[in-house]
């Protein structure tokens, strides 16, 4: 037998999935899925010193990888994870410092800090580019 | 059975938290060592594909680069685990399922700082 709940009168908290996420909650998932990508990253960083370690051929076949196309694509998407998480890390630090929690600072910060973010990774991609 | 511990040593990590709170600080410490130690990283990381075999390991011999290096390897990994293991506490629930997750993690970062640590040094070191 089916039965529906009548709509309740009370209001009640928005459930997630229907529910278009306020820039601050996206910027806060980001930081937690960049960390977990940076964390997967952390292997392939470990396997590249390994290989640097073992000798030239073995660097030769990591240095093809990383040069061809995709291995920039997935170099740059880490840098780029690795600087996002840092800036919004430091407002983090920030927070837990008891600062910075009213509505209109958390959205001044959440632009700020995608400007920051902007900005930084221009510079790395402006150094690469001039030093190499 | 007599009791040697003292009654605060007993209830020491009991609470809600365990031994939380540690893990809360180290987690803070090494985001802190990881600003200049990540800046640092990324811009060196940059240029790795235009290095050649004896650039990488020239710079990696570069006493301060060995360094750098292994204090990032030393903060990230330990920043890294604390930070997997929050992300599993907050979505894994079944018990065994979650220590497993918990163990490998834990063993995962161990083995994968050691091989970093290994390497770097096997790199510098040589001659
Ligand atoms: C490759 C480098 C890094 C990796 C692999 C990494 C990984 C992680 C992971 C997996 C988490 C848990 C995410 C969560 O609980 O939502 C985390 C949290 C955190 N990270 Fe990182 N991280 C890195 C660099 C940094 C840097 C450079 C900072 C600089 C401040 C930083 C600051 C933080 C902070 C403050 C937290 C705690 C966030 C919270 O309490 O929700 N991380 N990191």
């Amino acid at each position: 037998m089916e039965r529906t709940n009548p709509a309740p009168s009370r209001p009640l908290s928005p459930h997630l999935q229907a529910y278009r996420l306020p820039l601050t909650a996206l910027l806060s998932i980001t930081h937690r899925i960049t960390g977990v990508v940076l964390s997967l990253g952390l292997v392939g960083l470990v396997l590249a010193l390994f290989a640097i370690a073992q000798g030239p051929a073995a660097y030769g076949a990591v240095h093809a990888s990383l040069s061809s196309p995709w291995g920039g694509v997935v170099l740059w998407a880490w840098i780029a994870a690795l600087i996002f998480h840092l800036v919004h890390g430091v407002r983090h630090l920030f927070w837990d410092t008891g600062r910075g929690y009213s509505l209109t600072s958390l959205n001044r910060y959440a632009l700020g800090e995608l400007a920051a973010a902007l900005v930084l990774f221009s510079a790395v991609a402006l150094s690469a580019t001039l030093l190499s | 059975m007599p009791r040697y511990r003292s009654p605060i040593a007993r209830a020491r990590g009991l609470g809600p938290a365990r031994t939380g709170l540690h893990d809360w600080w180290r987690q803070r410490l090494t985001a802190v060592a990881l600003i200049p130690l990540g800046l640092w990283f990324t811009f060196s990381l940059a240029m790795l594909p235009t290095a050649s075999y004896p650039a990488v390991v020239a710079w990696l011999q570069a006493p301060w680069n060995s360094l750098l290096l292994l204090s990032f390897i030393v903060s990230v990994c330990c920043h890294s685990m604390l930070g997997l293991q929050t992300v599993v506490e907050d979505y894994v629930h079944g018990s065994e399922l979650k220590l497993a997750c918990l163990l490998g993690i834990k063993l995962g970062f161990s083995f994968l700082a050691l091989t970093a640590i290994y390497a770097t040094l096997r790199i510098a070191l040589a001659g």
